[in-house]
Formats: C-alpha cells, structure tokens, sequence
C-alpha cells in the first residue's frame, strides 16, 4: 500500500528533495558567509548526501525476488530515465570529461558521441526486446534464449570481466572524492566509499538502487550545471553558456597562437608530479584522424550497448512502449550533462588563459600565481604545478600543470565562486561516482546470484536463501573492488574505456544477434561470447607489452578486433552445426512484438 | 505473408532507416571533420564540426530515439501489438 502510494507521489516526493536539497546548499552559502571553513562545508555536502542516500536505500529494502532483481517492474519512464543517467554518468564522466576535452581537444570529444550514439543502438536493437523477454539479467536473456548453461555461464563471465573492470574505476573516484571532502587518507576513504555503496544497494537491491539513482541525478546535475551558469555569468560570456561561448572559444584559438604551444624538454617534465600535464593541443581544431575519431567513439557506442548495468535498467519500466521510450529519456539526462563539460572546459580554460580577465594566470609573474590562495591548496593536494622552465620569471602555457580531474573539482575556485560550489562539485561528483558503482556492484551480485547459483547450482533454492546469497556477494564483490581499488593500478579513465571495450567484444554481437537473427544458435553465441573476449583481451595484451597492433588499433579501441573476431565466430559456428528448435524459434517470435505475455514469467 | 511477418518487416525496415540516421551523425561526417570545420556555416558561432561534438549530434540522437519510439509505437497498433493491460 505504501509502495503504491510512493509511485503515484514521485513527482511530489522527488519535488520536495530537489526543493530541500537547494534550501541545504542556501543554508551552507550563508553559513560560509557566517566564517564556516571550507572543510566543514565539505564535510557537510559529502556526508548529509550520502545520509539521505543510505536513508532511501533502508526504506526500500525488500524480501521479494521481483523486487530486488527489477523494482518490481514498475519505475515509470521519465524516472527511470533519471536513474539510468546516474547510472550511466559515472565518476569518469562528472570528474575526468571536462578535463580530457580541456587537455586533449577534438581528439577526446569521440568520448561524448560514443557515449551518446550507443543509446540509438539500446533504444532500437535491444532494450525494447530484452524488457519483452522478461529476464532479470543479461545472461538470463543470453541462457533462456541460445540455452544451455554454457552459453548461461561466458555471458556471466563477460559481464563480469567488463563491470569489475569499470567498478573498480568508481570505487577509486568515490574514494578519491570522500579523501579530498572529509580529509581523510585515500586507503580508508575508498572503505569509507564501500561502505556508502552497499548501504544504498544490500537491503532492496534494484529497487532501492532505482530510487537512489534518481536521487543521485538531481544532486550531480545541479552540481554540474550551477557552476557553468555562475562562472559563464561572472565572466560577461553570456547567460547561457551552451549558445553563446563562441567568442571565448575564437579568443581561445587566439591566445593559443600568441603563446604558442612550446614543447618542454625531458628533463624539465621530469620535475613534474606525475599524473599532472599542460595544454599541449589546440581547443577547438580538429587535431585527430577521422579513423582515431570515429574507431574510438563506435568502440564507446558499441561498448554502451553491450554493458550489463545499462542494460537492466530497462528491464525495470512498466512495458515494451515505455521501455523504448525510457532510453530517450536517459539519453536526455545524460545530454544535459554532456553538452556542458565542453563548455565547462572552455570557461575553465578562459579563466586561466585571459590576461583581460581578474582570474588570469598565464603571463603573470611566478611568484604572484604562486602566493594565490587556491593553487596552494592545490599544489598541496598534488593536482597543480608551477615552474619557471625557461626563468624569465613569468608564467607561459607549458609552465602550468593540472590534473585532468581537477578541472571540474578547481574551477569554481579558480573562477572566484564562494567555496560552497565547490562542496557542491564534491558532493556531485560522489553521487556520480556513487550511483555507477551502485549499478554495476548490482549487475556482477545479480548475475552470479541468479545466474550462477539459482539457474546452475541450485534450481530449488527457496526465496529467502536466493536473496541471502544475493547480498552476500554483493558485499564481496564491494570488498574485492575497493581491495583492488586501493592498489591504484590505473587511473579512473582508462579503466572506464576498457570496461566498454571488453563488453563489446564478448556481448554485443550475442545479444543483437539473439534477437535479429533467428538461425543464431548455442554453440554460436558460445564461440561468439568467449572467441571475441579472449581475442580482445590477447590484443589489449598485445599491445600493453609493446606490439605495434594493426591498422591502427590501439589499446583503448581494442574492442573492434574483439567484436569483429565475435560476429565472424558466431556466424561461422552457427551456420556449421545444426538450426535452434522449433520451440526457440517460437520464442524469438515472440519477443519481436510488444503484446502478450512475457517469455520468463514474473517471478522466476 | 502473415500479419506478424508484415509487422517485422515494417520493424526492421524502421530499423534501417533509424540506424541510417545514426550513422551519418556519429561517423559519416566526422570523415569530413578537418573539411566541416572550414566551412562558413557556424551554428551559435562555433566551427561546424566543433559543434557538432558538442552539441549536435548529441541533440539528433535524443530527437532520433524519441522518433523512432513514435514510429515504431505506430506500427506496433497498426497490427494490433501494442499491450494491454495485464499482459505481463
């Protein structure tokens, strides 16, 4: 009864939050004004979010299978939207994009087309056909349609290899965010992260993950958004930045050409704390080869089509048509993001670069940028750097460093807002961060609860035992992610783009073919799955040890040789060994039009 | 041909035309990125394929899927395959 009352209010309750949640950052701006310091407000913005988080998380918990797998099926479209945008913006989008496109230009923005793009594919070869189905996960689909526990067992594999690939990324963000917002060492704050994720997915699984997310979105949107506004307003670029940057990126390109883009010699980049770099690329010119451009953004594309925890968000809308049109809506959230962090990186960049403009620093004297407030906390914090290379005493384009993630985290600072923004952008980019790995913590658990244990090992295990051993392993899986997050093995970004390049290779081929290819069979989808992961990941081998690769492949597109190596496996296995069933072809049928009733039944 | 053979033909050539559309915004002109950024159409201001990275394309692939979702709604009660209430 409450739960139906909670639907039919969303508007409502989701209003009151947003409300509530403007009225908490009011309070926080007139108690800086009042001499709070800069890291209660941080402590504040992190840890009053993540409570109200861990509160929605406790109020949904649930004791139904339905409920924990698929909210139950009933989170209505344009929320759903907003959950999967959370979902999908992770900490790599809120924290690392506006600093890639400000380091690396044209060459970069294939990320935001291919994170983009990949939702067309969702929306009208998968999404509306999977929800048809009626599966909990994607090795549900991939085991029920092909059949078999093996072909069941490599789309458990794949998705396992992909999502713990990219958690790991988010357990380091939350991790990274809480150790700067609470001042706590980076080894304890990414428990500290664990601990806020399974609070918010162990007690209701999807369902409480769902109403999370949703919460999550409105937090890291106003965060993102807020700060665009302001500085564009501050600076006189215009009210709204989105149409009306056109002149700072040309006075961009302008200033490029008066400072020149100097290379720094080894041995000077030696002095450089690592991780840290200067603008070396030109804004807005189109500094990439359109094969480097597009094999880049159709590997994200692909990559998004395939990736478990996007995937089986849709399977939590009402029906087929709100399914569908559920992916237009999350492509809507996301593009209110997106279509920011350029302009973002060009209001960061105008900032530092503009002699014209108070928050100018490049060819000012050395000693004067090094006495601000902000770059030494920065400095101090490791993610910016000085020097006088050449010693003339002023500071050129190449003697200023910056972290990639800083760009978001610093440029509220630097553009002169009140420290409250930036507890804001902390609190955003730990929702984001927050509400990724919330998902994919989910999708690896779900998999191996429902996939491995219930339909292999265990067919008779009751409700209550398959809901224990769900939350055990989600809480394993937690554990495993941060031990290896603590490690610091690879930085936030690239492990994002591995993740898509591995679902790519073994999933999309399977599960597109799945539905639009009726002759595919079992042992095509198997060679299909475990071919194009074992020769993605060989490549990706390959090339991290020193092979030069081919045409022009790199290590962050190896999904494309994967992928390839899958569809030409699966359609080679399948045409040599015998046609799926009469009973499965029926199946496929079936799913190909929206009415009726749904292949796996409600509860499963 | 049956009625569901017609519905997945119109299906799959709905499909077609929405993957057409996709293609030529998210690979078809950035074969032409150096050329684009030339040309003296600047949408807002801003170079052409600058734009189109920025703003562009992102915003056909939103207006794309909720066309497609219209579309393909069309098709599924022109046979009668839109749901009813109960069918899950």
């Amino acid at each position: 009864m409450i739960k139906g009352k909670f639907i039919d209010n969303l508007p409502k309750v989701y209003g009151i939050y947003t409300g509530g949640f403007l009225v908490f950052i009011i309070i926080m701006a007139i108690a800086e004004q009042a001499g709070m310091t800069a890291k209660m407000i941080g402590i504040f913005f992190v840890s009053f979010t993540v409570l109200i988080y861990a509160l929605i998380g406790w109020l949904s918990r649930t004791l139904q299978t339905d409920a924990y797998y698929v909210a139950g099926r009933q989170v209505p479209t344009v929320f759903n939207g907003m959950a999967t945008a959370a979902d999908w913006m992770s900490g790599a989008s809120f924290v690392a994009m506006a600093g890639g496109i400000y380091f690396k230009g044209y060459g970069y923005m294939a990320l935001l087309v291919g994170w983009t793009g990949g939702y067309v594919l969702v929306a009208s070869l998968l999404a509306p056909y999977l929800r048809k189905f009626g599966c909990y996960t994607v090795p549900d689909f991939i085991g029920t349609r092909y059949g078999g526990n093996l072909a069941r067992f490599s789309a458990v594999i794949v998705l396992t290899v992909a999502s713990f690939t990219y958690v790991t990324a988010q357990i380091n963000a939350t991790g990274t965010i809480a150790s700067v917002a609470l001042d706590i060492p980076f080894e304890i704050a990414v428990y500290v992260g664990l601990a806020s994720i399974l609070m918010c997915s162990m007690l209701g699984g999807m369902r409480a993950v769902t109403w999370t997310q949703v919460a999550q979105y409105i937090v890291l949107i106003i965060a993102y958004l807020l700060p665009v506004f302001w500085i564009s307003n501050n600076i006189g670029a215009g009210f709204f930045p989105h149409f009306m940057l056109a002149d700072e990126v040309a006075r961009i390109a302008e200033l490029e050409g008066q400072f020149g883009f100097v290379k720094n010699s080894a041995a000077d980049l030696a002095t450089v704390p690592k991780g840290l770099s200067a603008i070396t690329k030109a804004h807005s010119s189109v500094n990439a080869t359109p094969w480097a451009f597009i094999s880049l953004a159709v590997c994200m594309m692909a990559g998004t089509a395939s990736l478990p925890h996007v995937m089986m968000r849709y399977f939590t809308t009402p029906s087929v048509r709100t399914a569908r049109r559920s992916v237009g809506w999350s492509l809507f959230f996301i593009f209110l993001l997106y279509s920011s962090a350029p302009m973002l990186a060009t209001l960061s960049k105008i900032s530092l670069m503009d002699p014209n403009l108070a928050t100018g620093i490049i060819g000012k004297s050395i000693t004067e940028v090094q006495a601000l407030d902000w770059y030494q906390n920065w400095n101090q914090a490791k993610l910016m750097f000085v020097s006088d290379f050449n010693g003339n005493g002023t500071l050129e384009l190449n003697e200023f460093f910056m972290k990639g993630s800083a760009v978001v985290l610093a440029t509220p600072e630097i553009a002169g807002l009140p420290y409250v923004i930036s507890g804001l952008v902390a609190a955003g980019g730990m929702a984001a961060a927050m509400s990724t790995a919330d998902g994919l913590v989910l999708a690896i658990s779900n998999a191996l609860s429902h996939d491995v244990y219930y339909k292999i090992i265990n067919p008779k295990a009751e409700t209550a035992k398959r809901l224990i051993v769900a939350r055990v392993l989600l809480v394993l899986i937690g554990f495993a992610g941060a031990t290896i997050a603590a490690l610091e093995i690879q930085g936030i970004l690239g492990s994002v783009i591995w993740a898509f390049d591995f679902a790519m290779s073994g999933l999309f081929f399977p599960l597109v073919l799945g539905v639009w290819w009726k002759r595919a069979n079992a042992p095509g989808a198997v060679a299909g799955m475990l071919l194009g992961l074992i020769s993605g990941t060989a490549y990706l081998v390959w090339v991290r040890s020193g092979g030069s690769g081919f045409l022009g492949i790199t290590q962050l597109t190896f999904g494309i040789v994967g992928a390839a190596v899958s569809l030409i496996s699966m359609i080679v296995v399948s045409l040599i060994t015998t046609a799926p069933d009469a009973a499965t072809q029926k199946m496929v049928d079936d799913v190909r039009v929206p009415s009726g009733k749904t292949i796996l039944g409600k509860q499963h | 041909m049956s009625k569901q053979e017609q519905h997945w033909e119109k299906t799959r050539n709905l499909l077609f035309i929405t993957l057409a559309i996709w293609f030529v915004f998210s690979i078809g002109i950035f074969l032409f990125g150096a050329e684009m950024q030339e040309s003296s159409i600047r949408p807002f201001g801003y170079p052409l394929t600058y734009w189109f990275t920025c703003q562009g394309s992102l915003a056909i692939f939103v207006i794309l899927i909720f066309w497609f979702a219209g579309r393909q709604e069309k098709i599924d009660d022109e046979f009668g395959f839109t749901e009813r209430e109960g069918d899950q």
